[in-house]
């Protein structure tokens, strides 16, 4: 599997990775049912507001499928940053992955690593976590 | 008096559940009997929603566009016309 993605998602996500540092950022790309297209960003609410966890608001969500539902859309994408640690799903990250037909983004904005390297896309489904390669364009 | 009949959307993650219905119903008059009566329809279905008793922490459950942590939780009261959604969070963390 790959996810192909515009350049202008990569570099906003990034982007708000960056102004919502020290808390990790999150959000979707939504697009056609059954497009696997992203085509609609929408930054999201970190409802947790911390630098570890990350969840949307209960009332954003039940607007967000709503939204999905009324417009024949599905979620492509669920991103979110760690803040300090790779761009990698973790324990947490795994065990409440619940869209097995979405490209989870992880991007990081530790120091050490210039933060345009790390966007990175994998599937989670049943707690198997598949990295894929992401083509930008 | 029968109790009212609720729809209820269920996530594309607990369909396997419900042999990959979007909307399936069920007769209760609060949400604690809504989950037993899925759950005798849906086997398992009770496990993914409840942990110890409780609905589980990432499981949101709205009543109408009302999110039944605010509503009592397992005690929510529904009655004809309500209409309930299963979300799961979307969470994670570092």
């Amino acid at each position: 599997m790959t996810l192909r993605i515009s350049s202008k998602y990569v570099d906003a996500i990034l982007e708000q990775s960056r102004v919502e540092y020290p808390d990790e950022c999150c959000g979707v790309i939504l697009g056609p049912e059954g497009s696997d297209d992203p085509q609609v960003l929408k930054p999201m609410i970190n409802a947790a507001h911390s630098p570890t966890f990350y969840e949307f608001d209960s009332k954003d969500l039940l607007a967000l499928y709503r939204e999905v539902d009324d417009n024949s859309q599905e979620i492509v994408v669920v991103y979110h940053s760690h803040t300090e640690t790779e761009a990698y799903p973790s324990r947490t990250d795994i065990a409440y992955a619940s869209e097995p037909n979405a490209h989870y983004v992880l991007v990081s904005t530790r120091k050490e690593i210039a933060p345009e390297n790390e966007f990175r896309s994998y599937r989670i489904v049943d707690g198997i976590v598949t990295e894929e390669d992401v083509e930008i364009f | 008096m029968s109790a009212p009949t609720i729809e209820v959307r269920i996530p594309t993650i607990l369909r396997p559940y419900t042999k990959n219905e979007k909307t399936v119903s069920a007769e209760a008059t609060n949400l604690g009997e809504l989950v037993a009566a899925l759950d005798k329809s849906y086997t398992g279905l009770g496990d993914r929603l409840l942990e110890n008793g409780e609905l589980r922490r990432f499981i949101n459950v709205y009543i109408n566009d009302e999110d039944v942590r605010f509503m009592g939780s397992l005690a929510a009261t529904l009655k004809a016309g309500d209409s309930v959604t299963i979300l799961p969070a979307v969470a994670g963390g570092c």
